[in-house]
């Protein structure tokens, strides 16, 4: 590149310096404290976790071997409610807004949908237990899953929207050509190349609402026991952290942390499939 | 297809009909002056929700503070500065700052980050700034300056991604003419970058005002839980998330269950607000793409 050599006042040169050590000094900000957080979590939570840990369920504090077994296949359970009703809603409503809806419809929907993105968990949660616990008479892992994959559907939505409209139109036009209906095309040539894209929104939704502890609060409730009933009050691997958290024992502390650690290699792992399969696929590559 | 997408729109409803209707014991009992009045005393029936409304705004103009010149700071680095080699791993690590959960936030900040402010940072600000009424007080750690701290924290990665988006949707040959005048890199960002994407951040600093306001978990454990109105930012507070965390399922009798979805119907109407301004500014910078948060 050529360099031109200019007459820059001290003035304007000790702001741009300024300007570049803040901007710097801003990304070390922001930085730290994923560092830190992150520190902290194997310092004070790699300790605790043994095979006991992983399979047990809570003990009263003093006793030893209490565990985190039942919140973790309870943390399953909703997620896994929580999935079948995010993924199919969230997937069809991308799929037509970018298919089919055209103007204000479709318009109305995408907005719809970024308005639920902010609704605060903690609402979604009243509006669950209303719709759920009240009827039923009591709290339960399927409350606590529709909560949660009520809030898996905008992210689910829009990506899939996304992903859709970067499908070529050649594609398209080239399946049409050749005789197929239309919902054959979308199917086996517009979904199927966006696969990678799709799964990437599904997987980010997924680790979203899998560290979520607000809305459940009052519809999985949470459980000292094993639970697979999804009609019965669930233990769930974020509750039991916030519990042990703010309680005042020295034990409860420290499996708060193990479990924060456990939550966070489980969430970060789902990140990392993301990335991989993300960068796997043809397309989809996001900056 | 299009049930699912009358799905989306049906959840909406549901949500602000369940809201409206779990709330209306408390509207018929208390009308407006339920969000004016400061006394919060369920053994007497009687329920104003000020305190909630004040440690909400509060905390979250607080987070704003800190959190909006840092956040448009690291985005400018990682467009504008960054070496290309560094720039993935530096969007990639602030993308990862947004995947951790609430609670672990709220986990570290009780552990970690009070007992940092209780021995540290609220002496020192007492002693510098004590005089301005807003640093005084027995330092507890906790309270509202550390809710105002984690929420920053917290925030930070959506403001940045969404005004990093923003930045990089700035045409080039803005920032070539910019550079043509004989600007200095600082001079370019100001008024060939900053000042095109000026509505697109706005959008991206309301959108984590929204975020902030409806944040639960980490905030409920650091912020005191107590339902009082303090000049000091080191006295605990109480937020309308907070109180609908803490009480809900303790609620006993109709009204007390009532009023706190009241609150809820509040902190509803009151982040769609904030979210559809947000949407509409970034919309109209980004032309409709999708977000990624």
């Amino acid at each position: 590149m050529l360099k031109i050599k200019r007459h820059v006042s001290l003035r304007r040169r000790a702001a741009n310096i300024l300007f570049t050590l803040g901007a710097g000094a801003a990304a070390i900000l922001v930085l730290a404290p994923l560092f830190a957080i992150l520190s902290y979590l194997i310092l004070k939570g790699v300790g605790s976790i043994n095979w006991e840990f992983l399979t047990n369920t809570p003990q009263p504090v003093g006793e030893p071997g209490g565990g985190m077994g039942n919140a973790i296949v309870g943390s399953a359970l909703i997620l896994g409610i929580a999935s079948l009703i995010g993924v199919p809603l969230g997937i069809g409503a991308g799929i037509y807004v970018s298919e089919f809806g055209r103007g204000r419809y479709a318009n109305i929907v995408r907005f719809t949908a970024d308005v639920l993105n902010g609704v605060p968990s903690i609402v979604i949660g009243i509006a669950a237990y209303a719709l759920v616990v009240l009827h039923e008479g009591h709290f339960s892992a399927l409350a606590g899953g529709i909560a949660l994959g009520i809030m898996m559907v905008p992210t689910v939505a829009r990506t899939t929207e996304e992903m859709l409209l970067m499908v070529p139109h050649a594609v398209r036009e080239a399946a049409l050509g050749l005789g197929v209906p239309q919902w054959r095309s979308i199917i086996s040539v517009a979904l199927r190349t966006a696969r990678s894209g799709i799964i990437t929104g599904v997987m980010l939704a997924f680790a979203r609402v899998a560290g979520e502890t607000a809305p459940l609060l009052f519809t999985a409730f949470g459980n000292q026991y094993w639970n697979t009933n999804p009609g019965q009050p669930t233990a769930a691997l974020p509750l039991q952290i916030f519990t042990y958290a703010i309680s005042p024992f020295d034990e409860w502390h420290r499996q708060a942390w193990a479990g924060a650690l456990v939550l966070i290699v489980l969430i970060v792992l789902a990140v990392a499939v993301v990335r991989l399969t993300a960068r796997r696929g043809s397309f989809a590559q996001q900056s | 297809m299009l049930t699912c997408s009358l799905s989306v729109l049906a959840i909406v409803a549901l949500i602000v009909y369940e809201l409206v209707s779990g709330s209306r014991l408390s509207v018929a009992k208390f009308g407006f002056r339920f969000f004016l009045g400061s006394d919060w005393d369920p053994v007497s029936g009687q329920f104003g929700a000020f305190p909630f409304i004040y440690g909400t705004l509060v905390s979250s103009l607080v987070a704003l503070l800190l959190a909006v010149p840092l956040a448009v700071g690291v985005a400018v680095f990682i467009t504008e500065i960054c070496p290309p080699a560094l720039r993935n791993f530096t969007s990639f690590t602030v993308e990862l700052l947004a995947a951790i959960p609430s609670v672990i936030y709220g986990l570290w900040a009780i552990f970690v980050l009070a007992p940092l402010l209780r021995q540290w940072v609220q002496p020192a600000l007492a002693d510098t700034l004590g005089w301005t009424g807003l640093f005084t007080g027995p330092p507890f750690g906790i309270g509202m300056l550390a809710a105002g701290i984690i929420l920053a924290i917290m925030i930070i990665p959506i403001i940045a991604s969404i005004t990093r988006e923003v930045l990089v949707a700035v045409p080039r040959h803005q920032r070539e003419a910019v550079l043509a005048l004989g600007a200095t890199r600082w001079e370019m960002v100001r008024m060939g970058v900053l000042r095109n994407g000026r509505a697109g951040i706005l959008g991206a600093v309301i959108l984590g005002l929204g975020r902030a306001m409806g944040e639960t978990m980490a905030v409920t454990m650091v912020i005191g839980n107590t339902p009082q109105i303090a000049k000091s930012l080191f006295a605990p507070a109480y937020t309308m998330a907070s109180v609908i965390a803490n009480e809900f399922t303790e609620a006993t009798g109709n009204l007390y269950l009532s009023a706190l979805v009241e609150i809820g119907l509040g902190l509803l109407l009151v982040t769609v607000v904030v979210n559809g301004l947000a949407r509409l500014l970034i919309w109209s910078i980004t032309r409709g793409t999708p977000s990624r948060v």
